[in-house]
């Protein structure tokens, strides 16, 4: 271990948070942080999105949906490649704890997914006049919430845990490849979705009283998906390591 | 697949700073099989491999059939004949400005769908979606009958990505066209 001291801060800190009983502590300690300080975002995005904030010009009322549907769907992509990195870190350096990061992840990145679907689709019937179209936006994002719910289910097909672990990694891994098709869907296609307001180049095309709230709410959505991927990886944690003597000394 | 194998000794030896690359390498000498890269370096190579491969066939594929993933074809392309001819398809536009007539007591209604270039004029007897209304984005599913004009089963509305509080997009509005009467004087 003598060349633990010549490494750098971050791969020192790295090295340490994949000791499952140091993660758990140190998880302990931020989790009600994060879902605290995640609370009161969302609760003043709520109060910003459906009473301050000002009703479109095109849209009316149906405008407040944005505050639930864009960081639901931020929050679907942001968990994907979460899930996706910690799933190649735990095939690469074959740590058990970035796999149980993963296994987390995954439900959690589904019920966002399916938010994002499931807001989208009552926005869609009486904006557009539709509840569902195959456009690439829509369809890409249909193929996320497969993807998740594929991983989970190539997960509970194994008896064994590490083989789980390591064969529904390649698909995380590789279904990585579907994110960037989400966002740049509306780019690279015509579709029936609006292309990007917020995440693009020049200003943004929302305006300030909608854009701040959206923007704090998204802070608030993160902070709580944070808090619910600490607290699932906990049990997680202490489901892999119950035979272990740190786990059974708590 | 070497990351699928089940060698616990990787496993056990690679999360121990420092000693993978102990096992094989300058201390030890060359692994046997002549192998110069350390577990874990095979596995980044085989992980990114599979990455890159699985990424440049998603690149292929998807440009090969770009046209199959478009939601509508514009007014230009259908006036260059590039539309399905004896089936249904997506048309997609603006709505010209006063172009949408609705004659008194029925539902049937035309519009013309316009890209700045070229005009296709639509028939539909439906309900229109909250969205619909001229100098705004349509998608509208039918097809072209004999005379040229599109007959649409079903018309959809698109949002652009600007939003706005009316009373801004009511300054905006106000704003262009001094701009236009300042060009035009």
């Amino acid at each position: 271990m003598a060349k633990a001291q010549n490494l750098n801060w971050f791969m020192r800190w790295f090295y340490r948070m994949a000791s499952p009983p140091h993660f758990y502590r140190w998880a302990g300690r931020y989790a009600p942080w994060l879902g605290g300080v995640g609370l009161l975002c969302m609760l003043y995005g709520l109060w910003g999105g459906l009473v301050s904030s000002p009703p479109d010009y095109q849209m009316g009322e149906g405008v407040r949906i944005i505050f639930v549907h864009v960081p639901a769907a931020w929050l679907s992509m942001m968990s994907y490649t979460l899930m996706a990195v910690a799933a190649g870190i735990g095939l690469i350096w074959r740590m058990k704890l970035a796999h149980a990061v993963a296994a987390s992840c995954a439900p959690i990145g589904a019920a966002f997914t399916f938010l994002t679907l499931f807001s989208g689709s009552l926005w869609g019937k009486p904006m557009w006049g539709t509840w569902w179209e195959w456009d690439a936006r829509m369809t890409s994002e249909l193929l996320l919430l497969f993807l998740f719910l594929g991983y989970i289910a190539l997960r509970n097909s194994f008896t064994e845990r590490d083989k789980a672990d390591r064969v529904s990694a390649i698909l995380a891994v590789v279904g990585i490849i579907n994110v960037p098709i989400i966002h740049f869907s509306v780019d690279w296609w015509n579709t029936l979705h609006q292309p990007a307001s917020v995440t693009r180049l020049d200003a943004p095309g929302i305006h300030a009283s909608m854009l701040v709230p959206l923007l704090v709410m998204a802070v608030g959505f993160t902070l709580f998906f944070a808090y619910v991927l600490l607290v699932r990886t906990q049990g997680e944690i202490l489901l892999r390591e119950r035979q272990t003597k740190w786990v059974n000394d708590i | 697949m070497a990351f699928l194998r089940d060698d616990r000794a990787g496993d056990a030896a690679d999360l121990v700073v420092g000693t993978a690359t102990a096992r094989c390498g300058v201390e030890t000498g060359p692994c046997p099989g002549g192998a110069v890269m350390t577990p874990r370096q095979q596995r980044m190579l085989t992980v990114g491999l599979v990455l890159g491969g699985v990424a440049l066939a998603t690149v292929l594929g998807i440009s090969a059939r770009r046209n199959d993933l478009l939601f509508f074809v514009d007014p230009t392309a259908m006036a260059a004949g590039d539309y399905p001819e004896n089936a249904t398809f997506n048309l997609g536009g603006m709505v010209a400005d006063g172009s949408w007539e609705r004659p008194e007591g029925s539902l049937a209604s035309t519009f013309v769908v316009t890209d700045f270039k070229s005009s296709v004029p639509v028939v539909y007897s439906g309900v229109f979606p909250d969205l619909f209304r001229e100098g705004q984005g349509v998608v509208a599913t039918g097809r072209v009958n004999a005379d040229g004009v599109f007959e649409a089963t079903k018309v959809l509305a698109k949002h652009d990505e600007n939003y706005m509080p009316p009373n801004v997009a009511e300054s905006l509005k106000k704003r262009q066209a001094e701009l236009e009467a300042e060009g035009g004087s």
